[in-house]
Parts: structure tokens; C-alpha cells; sequence
């Protein structure tokens, strides 16, 4: 760290992230009596996946016959990794979260039956809601305030530190427990609302020794326009897609489908299945934001053909991100806790994507849980956070400032660093169609990146805080290159598979865990194999 | 990306500043300027915040474009995101009338999966 100290603080339970995941943790916390910081890299309220467009939950009434239906798709799709115990868990959580939401003043729609319809939540009154709720809670919101690395003992972690990105200053904030809400990481690759996610939890967690799990399911691409940023994507189901020629591309629009045609050439859509003006209507009153790039760019998405591409989401709707061990979700190092998609989401989601619906009712309850947990947690702690003997636990991207200076040792540049990283991660080639020797010359490269992110030379605050996203980038996508080559079958729904191996094998009916940097471990973990998870798995008591 | 703080609207409230989640624009005596404009992600939030429609965001992610304000002024284009989100005084919001929930009543004949790419397989299609 480089920066001179401008603010000190001393809290109970310090959250790092503002999107809903981080917005959850710090009402929480502050709800069980501790005093709060909430950080984050950008806004709380404007932060993350969720804010710039809108998110599906899972609302379902408290009718056992559905939820456990809902339970046993959702095994089914895993792959069996998740845990019926959790999915009811969060199917519980989430529902009575969303009446909160609606007391807190979300204006819900209702059906003509007055039955309020908590099922979907538009991101920019959503967060502002958040917001202006944490605020009201007492907590101590730093904007623009992205944290760094985090400062630990041999108890475990106090703090951390970071940068007042606006003020060209730093931060730090001890705390007895830390809740790390940073998302997950999906590759600067201009997805909604998603390039502040940079795996920047991941890195700091990493380096005080927690495990991640599930980071080789990560294989999730989502449609947006060929020259914009919306990833929202539920609407093309109203579409037809042509190629270039403007010939119809028929076909079971599932599995491969886009992927392959983009491999062919470009490919278009015209949303000519919602053929009325009235059903048009309901679209655009649905997922505005879907509409707002072609209305700009002049594309009549109902006439007229528009182009598609494919943006990488890493883990954002991947699966994979810290491991979580306790119903608090603490991780494996003492006062440190992940929620929302910076956690690993394979407990209710296994080896499916987690997009949308779940991983948004998980933001909520791993938010409440874990803000629960770290007060709980913090508030037991006999010495205060501002007593003990902390050390700064950052060892990646963060080299001194330069202001400037000529550097003798020869310097990267972030930018460089970043495309290079994303040209291992972005190509359909690699990490869709997966195989293990295309992960194995990838994931070569990037070890061969990996000691240039010490050699970043950043001149100002804001390239200092961009080195380190490289640094935690260059660390996620060797995490995620690991763990594939580690799973060698083809599990669940396809978020992660091998060409080599298209099948799904019962001896590797585990979960992944990796850990460290320099050198990255993995072992696979039994410990979820139990109870309701393993009596629910083919071929000991229900088929599939 | 972010291409237009018009000056002539600006009011000097700098509240894209303190939204905008990629820290694009920096401060000044007088209204903000696009200081990073390659740190734009492209999510439209500082114009949905800003209470003077005076942004314009281009839906073009990656490549700059030439802006006009007086035409987009004249489309009605600048300020319409907010007025979309129904955030202003004297407006609905968007959350009040989200016709989300009710979707799946006008799915197409033969209902598809939008994503197009690997995701959930229902159980029964394996």
C-alpha cells in the first residue's frame, strides 16, 4: 500500500461490496447490534450485476409440495453437488427477505387477484432501496472506497485496507469480522452492470489462505448485442435467429446452439414472436433495459435484424467462488465470511448455472446469513479489532505508485496484462467448447502470466486499483483452468465439461476445492455427502 | 460508453461522479468531465441519477462515437432512460408497473429458451 492513511475506523463486522450480497450482510449485522462498514469499489446502489437492469428470485409459496419439487429439479440439474437442506433453506429466507422489501417501500406489482408478485425486483429501485435501507440501519457506507487486502493475525482476519479512489487516499478499517461480498469475476468483459466484477474477493481471500470450490463451473456465456453491453437475455425467447443471409437458423435453441452458429458467422434476431402491439407492450414494460442499446442505436428489435455476440460471465453466473463451511457462510480462516457470488453457490446450485433466480435469492440469504454470522462472530471477540497486532495480507498487483518515476525493473502494462489474460479466457474455442488440451495451453500461458501482475508500475490511485483487478484475474482464470483440468467429466447441466471426457463419472461425485497462488492445490470434498444429499443421489435411492 | 455531459444542463450537483460504479467522471469548478471514459461499462445508471437529463450514454460499448446534443435533445433521447425507470417527480416507476411477472401468459407457440447457451436442462429432456 502506498497511499498516505487518511481514514482509520473501527467497526464490529466491515463488508466489502455494495451490490445486494454486501447491501443484505451490513442490515443484517447491523440489525443484530454490531457497528458496520460497508466499502465498495464503486456506489452501494449502483454496483454490480444486479443494479443497471433487473434480477428474477425465487418466490415460492411456503407449499411443501412445490418446494420440494422445486429441490428435487434443481439436484437433478447440479448434478447432485447442492444440499436439499440449503435450497429449503434459501426457498425459506428469501420469501419472507422479499415481504421485508416490500415494507421497506419496493413497489410490487400485483395480479388482478391482489396477490403481490415478489418474483422480480428492477435493479436500479431495487439498490436504491438497499441503500437508503443500510444507511437507515447505521451503517457507515465508503464509496469509491475499493478494498485492497485484508489484515490478519494468527486469530484470523481484523480489517483491511484500500484506496479512497476519489481522494487519492487510503482507507483502513478494523473490524472482527469481514464479510467479503466483492461478486464474482467476470473478465472485464463489458456484461451489464459486471466489469467492476474482477474476482477481487477471491485474490484477498486466497491470500489469507481460504479454498474456493466449484471454480470449474464456469463456462457461461450470455447473449447481448454484437455492439453493446445488455446481457439480459430472457426476452430473445420472443425472437427468431437468422444468419447473415437472412435465412432462418432452425433448431433446439438450447445447449450449443448460439455458440456454434457464432463459430460459423455473425447472427441476427428479430423479436417477430411478439407480434402484437399489445404483447410488445408488456415486453417493454417487463425488461426495459433489454430495449434501451437498439432504441439507441435505431434498431426496431420487433422489424428489424439486430446482431448478436456472446460476453464470458466467469463466475458471475458460474458457480464457483469461496468456500463456505458453516451455515454462517465463514470461510475456512476464522472472521472471514463470503456472500452472494463472491461464495461458492454449489450448495443450492451444484454444478448449474446459478444465473438469475438463484443466484439472486442466494445474494439475499448468504447476505443476512453471513452479516449474522460475522456479528455474531465479532461481537463474542473478547479484544477489539483496534488492539491487535495486524499485518497487511496483500502480495499481488499492488506495487507502489510510481507518481511518474522511471522504474529500473521493467514495467507491465495493466492494459496489456488484462487483454492478454482475456484472450485465454474470452474465446469460445477455449472455454466453452472445452478440452482438456486446449485448458492445458491456456492455463500454461496464464502461469506464464502470473509474475507480471508484480510488475505492474501504476502511475495514479485509479491505475493502481486496476493493477490489482489484473492480479485477480490472472488468479481466477488459473483457478478456473485448474479446477477443469481437475474434473475430468462432463456433470449436471454443462457448466463445466471436457471433450475428452463427454460423460459423467460417479467416482468424481465431489466437489473441487483449490487453494494458493503461487502454487494451486486441488482436492476434491466429500463433506456435503450426507444426510438428504446422498440418499437423493441416482443409483442409491431415486433415479433421476 | 459515456459520451456527452452536456454544460448547458449541467447543474453542478456531481451525482454521476458519486454513482457512477466504474469512477468514469472526475469533478471540476464547473460540471464533471468524462475522465476515464474507457473505465465505461456501458449500464446507463448516470443517466438514470442525473435530475437535469443532461448525460447521454451511446449504446456503442466499444468504439467512440460522434454525439450531437441538440439532435438527441430534439429525439427526446436525453433524459429518456430516467424517464423509463419512472424516476422524477410526477412519474410511475417502472417497479410499480413491471410487467415481468406476467411474461409467461404471452410466451411464443412453441416456447424456447432464450439463453442459447448452456443452462438448466429440465429433468424430463435430460
Amino acid at each position: 500500500m502506498s497511499g498516505e492513511t487518511a481514514l482509520k475506523l473501527t467497526a464490529d463486522v466491515l463488508v466489502i461490496g455494495g451490490g445486494p450480497a454486501g447491501a443484505w450482510a451490513a442490515w443484517s449485522a447491523a440489525s443484530k447490534g454490531a457497528k458496520v462498514v460497508l466499502v465498495d469499489k464503486g456506489y452501494l446502489g449502483s454496483s454490480g450485476a444486479t443494479a443497471p437492469g433487473g434480477t428474477n428470485l425465487l418466490y415460492l409459496p411456503p407449499d411443501k409440495e412445490m418446494r420440494d419439487k422445486a429441490v428435487r429439479e434443481r439436484m437433478a440439474s447440479g448434478g447432485y453437488l447442492s444440499e436439499a437442506g440449503w435450497i429449503h433453506r434459501v426457498l425459506d429466507q428469501v420469501y419472507i427477505n422479499l415481504e421485508r422489501v416490500e415494507q421497506w417501500g419496493y413497489p410490487f406489482v400485483r395480479d388482478e387477484n391482489g396477490v403481490p408478485q415478489r418474483n422480480h425486483l428492477q435493479g436500479p429501485e431495487y439498490m436504491a432501496l438497499m441503500r437508503k435501507t443500510v444507511k437507515k440501519a447505521g451503517v457507515k457506507v465508503l464509496d469509491h472506497a475499493p478494498a485492497l487486502e485484508l489484515l490478519v493475525d494468527e486469530h484470523g482476519v481484523g480489517g483491511a485496507r484500500g484506496a479512497l479512489r476519489q481522494q487519492g487516499k487510503d482507507w483502513e478499517v478494523r473490524a472482527g469480522a469481514v464479510v467479503i461480498a466483492t461478486g464474482g469475476c467476470a473478465f472485464l468483459s463489458k456484461g451489464l452492470g459486471c466489469n467492476v466484477l474482477t474476482g477481487d474477493g477471491y485474490l484477498m481471500g486466497a491470500e489469507v489462505g481460504a479454498e474456493l470450490s466449484g471454480m470449474e463451473f464456469s463456462r457461461r456465456y450470455a447473449p447481448a448485442p454484437a455492439f453493446s453491453s445488455n446481457t439480459r437475455s430472457r426476452l430473445l425467447g420472443w425472437a427468431t435467429y437468422y444468419d447473415q443471409d437472412g435465412k432462418e437458423l432452425k433448431g433446439s435453441r438450447n445447449g450449443d446452439f448460439l455458440a456454434e452458429r457464432l463459430l460459423e458467422g455473425p447472427v441476427y434476431a428479430i423479436m417477430n414472436k411478439a407480434d402484437t402491439p399489445e404483447k410488445r407492450a408488456i415486453l417493454r414494460s417487463s425488461h426495459a433495459i433489454f430495449f434501451l442499446p437498439y432504441d439507441r442505436a435505431g434498431i426496431d428489435v420487433f422489424t428489424q435484424p439486430f446482431p448478436l455476440t456472446l460476453r464470458y460471465e466467469g463466475t458471475v453466473r458460474g458457480t464457483g467462488g469461496l468456500r463456505i463451511v458453516d451455515d454462517n457462510c465463514e470461510t475456512t480462516v476464522p472472521g472471514l465470511y463470503a456472500a452472494g457470488d463472491a461464495a461458492t453457490r454449489e450448495r443450492i446450485t451444484g454444478a448449474a448455472s446459478g444465473g438469475g433466480a438463484f443466484n439472486a435469492s442466494w445474494a439475499i440469504c448468504s447476505g443476512t446469513w453471513s452479516g449474522e454470522g460475522a456479528a455474531r462472530y465479532a461481537l463474542s471477540q473478547r479484544a477489539g479489532a483496534d488492539s491487535r497486532q495486524l499485518r497487511s495480507a496483500g502480495r499481488y498487483g499492488l506495487a507502489e505508485t510510481t507518481g511518474g518515476r522511471a522504474l529500473s525493473s521493467p514495467r507491465v502494462e495493466t492494459a496489456e496484462l488484462v487483454r492478454a489474460i482475456q484472450d485465454q479466457v474470452f474465446p469460445l474455442q477455449i472455454n466453452y467448447f472445452r478440452s482438456e488440451v486446449g485448458l492445458k495451453a491456456a492455463l500454461n500461458k496464464l502461469h506464464s502470466y502470473w509474475p507480471s501482475v508484480n510488475e505492474q508500475a501504476p502511475g495514479n490511485v485509479h491505475e493502481r486499483v486496476h493493477a490489482r483487478e489484473a492480479a485477480a484475474m490472472a488468479a481466477t482464470a488459473r483457478w478456473i483452468y485448474t479446477a477443469g483440468l481437475a474434473r475430468k467429466e462432463t456433470r449436471g447441466a454443462g457448466l463445466h465439461l471436457l471433450a475428452e471426457y463427454p460423460d459423467e463419472d460417479p467416482n468424481q461425485h465431489h466437489r473441487l476445492l483449490v487453494s494458493g497462488l503461487e502454487t494451486i492445490r486441488t482436492r476434491p470434498d466429500r463433506t456435503f455427502l450426507g444426510g438428504a444429499s446422498a440418499a437423493s443421489y441416482p443409483g442409491t435411492e431415486q433415479g433421476a | 460508453m459515456i459520451e456527452l455531459v452536456s454544460t448547458d444542463r449541467c447543474i453542478g450537483c456531481n451525482l454521476c461522479v458519486k454513482v457512477c460504479p466504474t469512477n468514469v467522471f472526475d469533478k471540476t469548478e464547473a460540471a464533471p468531465v468524462i475522465a476515464r471514459q474507457e473505465d465505461c461499462q456501458t449500464c446507463f445508471i448516470c443517466e438514470a441519477y442525473c435530475p437535469v437529463d443532461a448525460l447521454y450514454v451511446s449504446p456503442y460499448s466499444d468504439e467512440q462515437v460522434e454525439v450531437d446534443e441538440a439532435a438527441l435533445a430534439e429525439q427526446g433521447v436525453l433524459g429518456s432512460w430516467r424517464a423509463t425507470l419512472g424516476w422524477g417527480p410526477g412519474r410511475t416507476k417502472l417497479a410499480a408497473i413491471d410487467q415481468t411477472p406476467f411474461i409467461n401468459r404471452i410466451l411464443p407457440a412453441r416456447p424456447v429458451r432464450a439463453a442459447g447457451v448452456s443452462d438448466v436442462r429440465s429433468p424430463a429432456t435430460g
